[in-house]
């Protein structure tokens, strides 16, 4: 005969977990990779997270000591999410017009692995306020879960550590600037005809020391790119790979310079979307917490 | 180290200036016949026109 009072502990733990992942999964639509099948994939890993973690207060309230060593086992099966998430996002961005780069890869993989944890940590929350309350605080832990998740989850964006404005485009012979940074050498009259009349400049200048070296992360410079790239519409095939959105940085200041060839030239929204793109964790520095980057900086 | 950048082919007006390599040479008479050349051969090998500005454009893989 099963304890009712457990029964809804682990019920509420569930739904309520499972619900917060749902939630959490639609945030992030754009760099979510296949829909629907990999909505499902991820709504069954949150599912057993919930479970196992809604089962751990019950587990100590019989004292099945042995039910809890569970949840190490289950955090070495959510390691796995991290592997398979990665493997996926590699592959697929061999063919990518534009690539995520392992970086920005990285960090998607990261984020699926981190928001199990995040589920099973909620589903144990609710459960226990289920268990020594009753439902509607199961509810509110519900709800309190989803909050703290919501702002762990919410990394910075390009636009909180560096302006972003457009640039000027030009050429000095085969040398394709915006304003004075040099992006690349291009040959052909034909091309360069076409990025005077086609292409967008766009002008990154990081607001303190923390951000110029977080832009200097050759990784966080292919995933604008490919934002860019993946919300403008680019204008480029397999056999034109001039057209490749470059990144390219100023080495006196740490500017960093966009030069992208869009289908639809609208500065507008190209500077809003390089401002939303994430600012990758991997990528993140910070001299200016340490004494000598202070000094440094000065 | 991995290889990831190599010319694939060049394309010169001035014989004089380019030899000796392992990319394929082509030798152009006239500007447009250059020109012609390095589009086609970027587009098949799928690599980028960098000119180097003394008759002579490198055809990159990147």
């Amino acid at each position: 005969m099963i304890n009712s009072s457990y029964l809804q502990a682990v019920l509420n733990g569930v739904i309520l977990g499972v619900l917060i992942r749902y939630f959490l999964l639609k945030r992030d639509y754009r760099q979510y990779p296949s829909y629907p099948h990999g909505v499902i994939t991820h709504l069954s890993m949150a599912f057993i997270a919930a479970v196992i973690g809604a089962i751990a207060i019950p587990a100590l309230m019989e004292e099945e000591y042995t039910a809890v060593t569970f949840l190490a086992l289950a955090a070495t099966q959510f390691r796995e999410v991290r592997a398979m998430e990665r493997i996926m996002l590699e592959e697929l961005d061999k063919t990518n017009l534009v690539p995520r780069g392992p970086d920005y890869i990285e960090g998607i993989a990261r984020v699926f692995e981190a928001r199990n944890y995040l589920v099973m940590f909620a589903a144990l929350l609710v459960g226990g306020a289920t268990y020594w309350g009753n439902i509607f605080y199961g509810l509110v832990a519900g709800f309190f879960a989803y909050l703290v998740s919501q702002k762990l989850m919410g990394g910075k964006v390009l636009g909180d550590i560096a302006r972003v404005r457009e640039g000027r485009v030009s050429f000095e012979g085969p040398n394709l600037f915006v304003e004075d940074i040099h992006l690349m050498n291009l040959g052909m009259e034909k091309v360069r005809k076409e990025y005077l009349e086609r292409a967008l400049g766009v002008v990154i200048e990081p607001y303190n020391d923390d951000g110029r070296a977080t832009l200097a992360n050759n990784g966080q410079r292919i995933a604008i790119a490919h934002d860019a790239a993946a919300l403008m519409g680019i204008y480029k095939d397999v056999d034109t790979p001039e057209f490749t959105p470059i990144v390219r940085r100023d080495l006196d200041t740490g500017r960093l310079a966009l030069i992208f060839v869009p289908l639809e030239k609208d500065i507008e929204y190209l500077l809003e979307a390089v401002k939303r793109v994430p600012v990758l964790e991997s990528a993140v520095s910070t001299p200016l917490k340490s004494y000598l980057g202070r000094k440094a900086a000065d | 180290m991995e290889l990831e950048k190599y010319i694939v082919a060049i394309v010169t007006l001035d014989a004089g200036k380019v030899g000796g390599c392992g990319a394929p040479i082509f030798y152009a008479s006239t500007k447009e016949e250059q020109d012609k050349v390095a589009t086609y051969l970027s587009r098949v090998m799928e690599g980028i026109v960098h000119d180097l500005e003394n008759g002579t454009y490198v055809i990159v893989k990147h």
